[in-house]
């Protein structure tokens, strides 16, 4: 139709004073943005095409290019804001339900940024980690609620199958389909080297990965996509997932376009079928369906890893919470709301779930409460963005965390959120071979190492500054931690104080 | 050991980096007839352009020499070769005697019988620095040249001098330039070219009888020079070794390692007949590179080490006025011409195998890719035939063979 | 001896590596200046064809073709890096005629020019490894 409401969202701002005309802008946008006009010499860009995933700049080897918010506005409108009118025009068009990809940019109250760290003065001292030991290494897994010892004195060590890394940090779920074969291989590298986890997601494990196993959490999701014994054998331990913080309640669907050879044997499902995950598990409908899941996943590995039940952030999260503490899963991995997605409906990525401090918070203390905390590890994840995020974590009640975004970005990714479109820039959410070359897993498994290592020290530093040279010491060290332009209501749920009390 | 080399051009200079490689102790003597440390003859008509000098047309410069602790006997010709003694003797009287011995004694110009050459005051050839400095010395702005020859010397001889002087002819026997070298229609694009940059030709021709300046052709032309240069070829200087009982037939015969039909005597470049590659024949071919090559394959085996040459072929690579060309191979089998934007290109296929290559103007670009297909003898099959006649490039090979290449060690 | 070697398995075609070893060897500090509006002849080439791509330039190689036809001797090998002595070069093509990788080219000044491993100008590693951003092209002893 000749009537387009949809006004591009960004423009291409070149310089063209400083462009040499060296056409790689052209050469690597998937999305056919730049083009050379060889009759005038020089290069123009479509920026209807573009998604502001900021290849062609990072590329450019004489900065001749910046994208730009376009300044064509609507009238000013604190509610009728341009993306709102804007999904209208989309959804009349097509009728569509509306897609979106990674966590929601909406403007929701992030609480790391309004929770602040205490240290050490006067009163004890702070430890300087670069001279004293600082033990960042925990173990994830159900832990004994009192110490027995047999008839020579001796500790009995009755303790199940311990999930053990070096860092408290692991890397989160994102399933082979939604992301690349070099992407998970980045990952996996990474994983080994740094002496954490990376998980599967629900894709299945690819046979190139099974000699990362010892680093592998490998996941047993709705669609069971790959799940075999060797597979559950494989890794490290087992994650069952029952939500995911990005789209609570509903399930998953990559489409049968992305399902080319290796992805159908990885799933085990026909090449270019639709892989779709139904919401629940359609074995699953009562927690005590859980506890045969979790038991029948111990059998098949003879009682040998340990099993991690994952679940979206909502709004009886600690309710949920307790019932799987008493299901027999060791691990309970909580995903909030800010969590990231290859895929979703925008609405249900927007609009559902609840933030993953609060539900932390709250978990952690209803555990307490009744007495079984000790039962189950707690590993959250939802946005965990920086050092600082992991400190609060783990003060606020958690064993580890999970990243995913922030590796994806480690890896290259620019945040365009276009995922779905399976034309990633960067090689990371897409199959398309000429785009997965880009991401060279040497190139890429350096990045992840390097900043796991480098927020390691930053929390050693953290730690060290608060006197505590141990992560067991920071777990649920509320004391450590204050609120700051928080309401009563808030500080209570996340058990501190205000800054200054 | 005593190394000799009677020649002091490209062979013998390869002779002696070859040499240097395996035994840096030895003695070294290189007897030169000219009076000059070793230059590269072809470049002596980029001398008369102008576009080097006699200082950059050396070969190697003097430290060459000291470095590699050789004597160099300049201006100094070999007489004969006494076989039994090993040894060298000079015009000069002088004995040199040798354990190992490298004949590099070249080419000289063929100068045809012409009724009237004797009349004629200045008349040159065109192949040593000597004779071009005396060419030169000649030159006028109202010079008339007339070339006997439309070879790559007498071509390049032309194209030195062509801004220097008022006219310059060119007459040639063959009915087309570089006869031995083009196939018709690339000569014919040369010869265009080089006319339209003031070059006359006569063609199909030679010259009955000259007096002092002027040449009667058979064709009944009547050309009036004022200078005449004679290059209408070159016979390899066989006749130390013929006198010297090897066994020569139009050049030195040797095997693929450079040796003669006598123990410790080798030869190397101009003066050799070896075998060439693709027609498996005894042939001269007096090119720089395999001059080179052949010098370095004798070398080594004189210093005691196994080398053997067995990828001669004819090479040319050359520009007139602009226009550049380089030529691999024979010009038999399958004839393939290629369309190409500002170039020309055919290649011959025989057997599976590229044997020969004519290129000039832009198709000359990473030309090396064809030579070595051509001489590695690559199975044709094994490549991306169609891309590789479109273009020379590595990604016609299959992909092992290109991590081969370009992967491993070198 | 450290030679440039490409990974056609991560070479995306980009043609980064040709511009920055244009820019490395042009002897100007500004890349604007150095590139813009001029045309480029880097002594890396890429080749593509369809979905493959991978840059080629000089082996260096341990018997060097080039150094045995160059008729004016102006090729040379210095510690195993081959150089060309741009002064002494009549522009004969031999040695392009004798390249077996075609890692020979005339300059935009006319002689010829090769990689040379950036050996000769400002650079303290080679511009090419330097500017591919897959790490493609790597500079190792193999």
């Amino acid at each position: 139709m000749g009537i387009n409401y949809l006004y591009p969202p960004f423009e291409i701002i070149r310089n063209q004073d400083r462009c040499i005309t060296c056409r790689v802008c052209e050469r690597q946008c998937a999305n056919l943005v730049h083009h050379y006009d060889a009759e005038k010499g020089r290069m123009t860009a479509d920026e209807s095409l573009c998604v502001n995933c900021h290849r062609c700049v990072s590329l450019c080897p004489t900065r001749a290019l910046k994208i730009v918010k376009t300044d064509h506005t609507f009238k000013e409108n604190a509610n009728w804001k341009t993306e709102v009118i804007e999904d209208i025009y989309r959804q009349a068009q097509t009728g569509g339900v509306l897609l979106a990809s990674m966590g929601t940019p909406k403007d929701y109250p992030v609480y790391w940024d309004k929770i602040l760290i205490n240290a050490s003065q006067v009163t004890n001292p702070s430890i300087d980690p670069l001279r004293e030991p600082m033990e960042t290494r925990t173990y994830l897994g159900k832990k004994n609620s009192k110490i027995e010892r047999d008839s020579e004195g001796r500790i009995i060590t009755n303790t199940t199958g311990q999930l053990k890394m070096d860092i408290p940090i692991m890397f989160s779920a994102m399933s082979y389909g939604s992301i690349s074969y070099n992407a998970h291989k980045s990952l996996a590298i990474a994983a080994s080297e740094l002496g954490t986890f990376y998980n599967t997601g629900e894709g299945g494990l690819h046979k190139d990965f099974y000699h990362y196993g010892k680093h592998t959490i490998v996941q047993v999701a709705s669609g069971r996509f790959g799940v075999h014994p060797d597979y559950l054998n494989a890794g490290a331990a087992i994650e069952i997932k029952m939500g995911q913080g990005a789209k609570p309640g509903i399930g998953g669907h990559l489409p049968g376009s992305k399902i080319g050879e290796d992805i159908s044997a990885t799933r085990m499902i026909p090449l270019h079928a639709d892989a779709i995950s139904p919401a629940p598990h359609h074995d699953i409908y009562s927690i005590e369906d859980l506890r045969q899941l979790v038991y029948a996943l111990k059998e098949a590995t003879r009682y040998t890893k340990p099993i991690i039940v994952k679940v979206a952030a909502v709004h009886n999260i600690s309710a949920i919470a307790s019932g799987i503490a008493r299901s027999g899963a060791d691990i309970i991995a909580i995903d909030g709301f800010r969590g990231g997605t290859g895929a979703a409906p925008l609405r249900i990525r927007d609009n559902v779930g609840i933030p993953i401090e609060l539900a932390l918070a709250s978990v952690d203390q209803r555990l307490r409460q009744e007495g079984i905390r000790g039962n189950v590890s707690l590993v959250v994840g939802g946005s965990i963005r920086s050092s600082s995020d992991v400190i609060k974590a783990i003060a606020l009640g958690a064993d580890a965390v999970y990243i995913a975004t922030s590796a994806l970005v480690a890896l290259g990714c620019h945040l365009c959120r276009t995922c779905h479109s399976g034309k990633c820039n960067w090689g990371i959410a897409t199959q398309n071979p000429e785009l997965v070359k880009r991401l060279n897993p040497d190139v890429g498994s350096q990045h992840l190492v390097n900043l796991i290592t480098a927020w390691n020290h930053e929390i050693k530093e953290m730690m060290g500054g608060m006197g505590i040279n141990s992560i067991e010491a920071l777990r649920g060290n509320r004391l450590m931690l204050r609120g700051i332009g928080l309401n009563e209501t808030e500080l209570k749920i996340l058990g501190i104080s205000h800054a200054g009390q | 050991m005593h190394y000799v080399m009677i020649g002091n051009s490209i062979a013998s200079t390869a002779c002696i980096e070859a040499i240097r490689t395996l035994d840096r102790e030895s003695r070294i003597t290189v007897i030169g007839e000219e009076n000059h440390l070793c230059y590269s003859r072809p470049l002596i008509s980029y001398l008369l352009q102008g576009k080097t000098d006699e200082n950059r047309m050396t070969y190697r410069n003097q430290a060459f020499y000291e470095e590699n602790k050789v004597t160099v006997l300049q201006g100094s010709c070999a007489a004969s070769i006494d076989k039994a003694s090993k040894t060298v003797v000079l015009e000069s009287g002088m004995s040199i005697a040798y354990d190992k011995l490298l004949l590099a004694t070249g080419s000289s110009p063929f100068i045809p019988p012409i009724k009237g050459l004797g009349e004629v005051k200045n008349w040159f050839t065109f192949l040593t620095l000597d004779e071009a400095k005396r060419l030169q010395s000649h030159l006028r702005p109202d010079s008339r040249v007339l070339i006997l020859g439309a070879g790559l010397i007498g071509l390049k001889c032309a194209e030195g001098i062509l801004d220097k002087v008022h006219s310059v002819s060119v007459v040639d026997m063959a009915s087309r330039v570089l006869p031995s070298v083009l196939d018709e229609q690339c000569s014919l694009l040369v010869r265009e070219h080089l006319q339209s940059q003031g070059l006359r030709f006569y063609l199909g021709d030679s010259i009955r009888e000259c007096t002092a300046n002027e040449a009667l052709l058979e064709s009944g032309h009547v050309i009036g020079f004022d200078l005449l240069v004679i290059a209408v070829g070159v016979r390899a200087n066989t006749k130390l070794a013929k006198e010297a009982g090897l066994q020569t037939n139009r050049g030195i015969l040797i095997d693929e390692g450079g040796r003669t039909s006598e123990p410790d005597m080798y030869a190397a470049g101009d003066c050799t007949e070896g075998t060439e590659m693709i027609g498996g024949q005894k042939a001269v071919l007096a090119l720089l590179p395999n001059a080179y090559l052949q010098g370095e394959t004798a070398g080594t085996n004189m210093a005691g080490g196994e080398a053997s040459f067995t990828k001669a072929v004819a090479m040319n690579s050359l520009s007139l006025c602009g226009l550049h060309l380089i030529t691999v191979g024979r010009y038999e089998g399958e004839s393939h011409l290629i369309a190409c934007k500002n170039g020309y290109k055919r290649l011959f296929v025989k057997d599976n195998h590229l044997v020969g290559c004519i290129l000039s103007g832009d198709a000359i670009h990473r030309a090396g890719i064809y030579t070595s297909i051509l001489r590695n003898q690559v199975d044709l099959d094994s490549l991306d035939f169609d891309l590789i006649c479109e273009e020379p490039l590595l990604m016609a090979f299959a992909k092992t063979v290109r991590q081969q290449h370009l992967g491993g060690p070198v | 001896m450290k030679r440039i070697y490409v990974n056609e398995m991560w070479c995306l075609g980009c043609h980064l590596c040709e511009y920055y070893c244009a820019y490395a060897n042009s002897g100007i500090k500004d890349m604007v200046k150095a590139l813009k509006d001029k045309q480029i002849r880097s002594r890396i080439t890429v080749e593509q064809k369809g979905t493959i791509s991978f840059a080629v330039n000089c082996r260096h190689c341990t018997e060097p073709l080039c150094v045995k036809s160059c008729i004016a001797g102006a090729i040379t090998s210095k510690d195993g890096v081959i150089v060309i002595d741009q002064s002494r070069c009549v522009l004969c093509y031999s040695c392009i005629m004798a390249c077996p990788y075609g890692a020979l080219m005339p300059s935009t000044e006319g002689v010829m020019q090769k990689c040379e491993l950036c050996t000769t100008n400002s650079q303290e590693q080679p511009a090419c490894i330097q500017g591919c951003p897959n790490k493609a092209i790597v500079f190792e002893e193999r």
